[in-house]
């Protein structure tokens, strides 16, 4: 039991749940915010109808977001100590003001906001799901800055056991935050309109909950979808192509380019195959990697076997080129369901401007129940092009995943099997039993009235 | 002041924040099953802490933030070496948390009693660990001349540490059963101060006996064996104090001393730690130390500015939050939690 291989799933898996129930956080705690805030401002009961029906599901979600949030913080110090000894004076201070910021912020809030219906005037209880909501937004924002480091250093200096911090404005304005954050901000936004859509037309298939304050969810969720979904694939985009100047080996792998080629056909489906370094069942259009990556279609993209000579050249003998297969089909996933989102979304929006009831299509009631697996599906194929798209590197060009995990002395392979097992297995039951609450609770919504007009 | 300094006492001011916070919440956890007998009882206890212990468990991610921040290599080594008291303490701390949310959204009573059961032990664990812990820190562990700890799971369980462990559980659920004193009504409250004089009982003999076992395993090789002692008495001091004053009936009074008790003894282990931070017991010369676990003074200054500007900031909001929520929790409420 290698404590390396071990160690990676489990950080993989523990933060890959952990995002499930970030984005929807990220994304509800705004949209709330605004239905409480047109409340306050109309004075209209179904505003606040609303607020208070999504709220249980938005609480349910926000506190497996916490616990999980918890393990996170621990997890550098547990599994990877010696990442934590080699970047600690860089690494350490986002996340500390991430806690003093960010975290105090939306945690002391959000208990006054669960509390407080009925103890605070209607501006001051909004005003403070906004602060709750700024919270959580501000946190996302200096965990993506560390991140950022890992992926592009910058605004440090080499000290003999590890990184010196030099800048830390150059830390915390590290350009590829400035990509990053936008990009999980509008994946937020379209998670949370998802799961309201979905959710909404599960209830419309059930004949359950208050029509006015669903109707009312689903224009609003689909406006706030689709700002969310165009903005997150806009960025996305620019984002993609800031990253092949500064990740090429990712970018590499994303694309299953093996070879330079000028100009560069963009592949939409491929199985790759690592031993042969060559494509199966390429489906490709030529020349449109060219223009994704660069605006230009007839400039050159670097192919795998390119990146890595370099890399070699740079970094000494080794291999510099993450899992192809895994990379290049998170990168896919990410981008077609993006798209299909879209799709969908202007759909619906194309049905709410000319007045035709979603119900009367039990088949979009179905698909967007389904479909709120998509913006799920969407970010966590996102975060693996990320985080395995950067392999070998822990931190790109200065520490190695492998040589950042605890040493397997101070933290043996039978422990981390413990941690994953005991955490895993707690993770997904909570996991479970949330979604059977949030199920249970439509299922208690008061019932349509039978063969009312509408 | 020399940063490292400074940064050693500002995080012993966040573990002193956490634990006075998050004390009275671990507490209420644990007397949750024994004090509350009827299903509203229950769910009024659970709503004493129901608005604030979020934000109050943000003084722990903050005190670890914090470590992780100013002496990355103390983070490091304690974090990898403590890994199973640490993984089973992230259990814990889940299962309450999630246990507080779910645990009233379902009518059935063997789901709540299921839950209710997790809080308990999702409280009393963790302030079971944190004092082994804290006690194992300051009483010095292996580690070796690369900074990794190298004792192993069971040697962390020794006497030393589980009387601290004790000792934290006790002071934390007399601190709860307090803290519930000032935010029942209905007759609870009565049986809180009951509750509340009894630990106290317990409290002062597990205290005086881990102050003593304390004299030859940690407080005999403090460098600062004064200051260590000044804040060490003013804990006694004040536990006395506070069972006056909980025979008194003043519970607020008592309610505070019990947090001075709590700052007394955890500033008096800081003190007594300094300036190491993870004494060595295989040699002084592998001890981390304020010295040589420290990020680097330009982090040091950042984090400085940061921290000063943005903890006050804090304090005056969740002193609001207290402030907005100073009612009693009647069982007859219309329950949230």
């Amino acid at each position: 039991m290698d404590p390396l291989v071990l160690a990676r799933w489990q950080f993989a898996i523990l933060t890959i749940i952990h995002f499930f129930f970030v984005p929807l956080t990220l994304g509800l705690t705004i949209f709330l915010a605004i239905l409480e805030t047109a409340y306050v401002r109309t004075g209209k009961e179904v505003y606040r109808d609303a607020v208070k029906f999504w709220s249980r599901v938005f609480l349910i979600n926000f506190a497996l977001g916490v616990v999980s949030g918890i393990v996170q913080e621990f997890q550098f110090g547990l599994n990877w100590s010696e990442y934590a000894r080699f970047m600690g004076d860089i690494f350490g201070a986002p996340l500390a003001v991430e806690a003093l910021l960010a975290f105090y912020l939306e945690s002391t809030f959000i208990g006054v906001w669960v509390f407080g219906w009925d103890k605070l005037s209607p501006k001051v209880h909004a005003t403070v799901l906004w602060l709750t909501a700024i919270g959580s937004n501000l946190s996302a924002i200096w965990i993506l800055i560390a991140n950022s480091f890992m992926q592009r250093p910058t605004g440090y200096t080499m000290g003999d056991k590890g990184v010196i911090m030099t800048s830390f404005k150059e830390v915390a304005t590290n350009t590829n935050v400035l990509y990053q954050f936008p990009h999980v901000f509008f994946a937020g936004m379209t998670t949370a309109s998802f799961v309201v859509l979905g959710l909404s037309a599960y209830l419309y298939l059930i004949k359950r909950g208050d029509k006015d304050m669903l109707n009312l969810s689903v224009r609003w969720a689909t406006i706030y979808g689709l700002i969310g979904v165009i903005l997150v694939m806009t960025v996305g985009h620019y984002q993609g192509q800031f990253l092949v100047r500064e990740q090429p080996s990712k970018m590499a792998a994303a694309e299953a380019l093996w070879h330079s080629a000028q100009p560069a056909p963009f592949s939409f489906f491929a199985i790759p195959d690592e031993t042969t370094q060559t494509n199966h069942l390429n489906i490709e259009v030529p020349a449109l990697l060219s223009y994704l990556a660069h605006g230009d279609f007839s400039s050159k993209v670097e192919g795998i076997d390119e990146v890595q000579q370099k890399m070699e050249a740079k970094y000494g003998p080794g291999d510099y080129i993450p899992p192809v297969g895994v990379t290049y089909w998170s990168f896919r996933l990410m981008v077609y369901s993006g798209l299909l989102m879209l799709a969908i979304l202007l759909y619906v929006w194309y049905l709410n401007w000319k007045g035709i009831a979603l119900e009367s299509k039990p088949w979009l009631l179905k698909t967007l129940v389904w479909s709120i697996l998509l913006p799920y599906l969407a970010s966590t194929t996102g975060w693996m092009m990320a985080e395995i798209g950067r392999q070998p590197w822990v931190v790109y060009g200065l520490l190695r995943t492998k040589d950042g995990v605890s040493p397997a002395s101070v933290v043996s392979g039978g422990e981390v099997l413990f941690s994953l097992l005991g955490l895993g297995v707690v993770y997904i039951v909570l996991t479970y039993l949330g979604v059977k609450l949030v199920v249970k609770y439509l299922h208690k919504a008061p019932a349509h009235a039978p063969a009312s007009a509408d | 002041m020399d940063l490292r300094t400074l940064w050693f006492i500002l995080i012993t001011v966040l573990f002193i924040g956490f634990f006075f916070l998050e004390g009275f919440d671990y507490g209420v956890g644990i007397l949750l099953p024994f004090l509350g007998k009827r299903d509203e009882e229950r769910r009024a206890i659970l709503n004493t802490i129901g608005p604030v212990w979020d934000g109050n468990e943000v003084w722990m991610i903050t005190a670890g933030g914090a470590l992780f921040a100013s002496f990355p290599q103390w983070y490091a080594t304690l974090f990898s070496g403590f890994y199973i008291p640490l993984v089973l303490m992230l259990l814990a701390l889940i299962v309450r948390g999630v246990g507080l949310e779910f645990r009233s959204q379902e009518e059935s009573q063997s789901w709540r009693n299921t839950w209710d059961w997790l809080i308990f032990l999702g409280s009393l664990l963790p302030a079971l660990l944190w004092g082994v812990a804290i006690a194992n820190i300051v009483r010095g562990v292996p580690i070796d001349e690369n900074m990794q700890y190298v004792g192993g799971f069971f040697n962390l369980l020794n006497p030393y540490a589980l009387l601290g462990g004790i000792t934290f559980v006790v002071l934390f659920t007399m601190h709860g059963a307090t803290y519930l004193a000032l935010k029942l009504t209905n007759g609870l409250e009565k049986q809180a101060i009951r509750v509340a004089n009894r630990t106290w009982v317990a409290t002062l003999v597990v205290a005086v006996l881990f102050l003593l076992y304390s004299y030859p395993e940690v407080l005999s090789k403090a460098q600062y064996l004064g200051i260590s002692l000044v804040f060490l008495g003013i804990a006694v001091i004040a536990l006395l104090v506070d069972g006056y004053f909980l025979k008194q009936g003043e519970m607020l009074k008592a309610f505070w001393a019990g947090g001075v008790t709590i700052l007394g003894v955890t500033a008096g282990f800081f003190a007594a730690l300094y300036p190491n931070v993870m004494p060595s017991s295989l040699n002084p010369d592998y001890s981390l130390t304020i010295y040589n676990a420290s990020s680097s003074p330009y982090t040091l200054k950042v984090m400085t500015i940061v921290a000063l500007v943005l903890v006050p900031i804090v304090l005056v909001y969740q002193a609001w939050t207290y402030h907005t929520f100073r009612q009693r929790i009647s069982t007859k409420d219309k329950m949230t939690y």
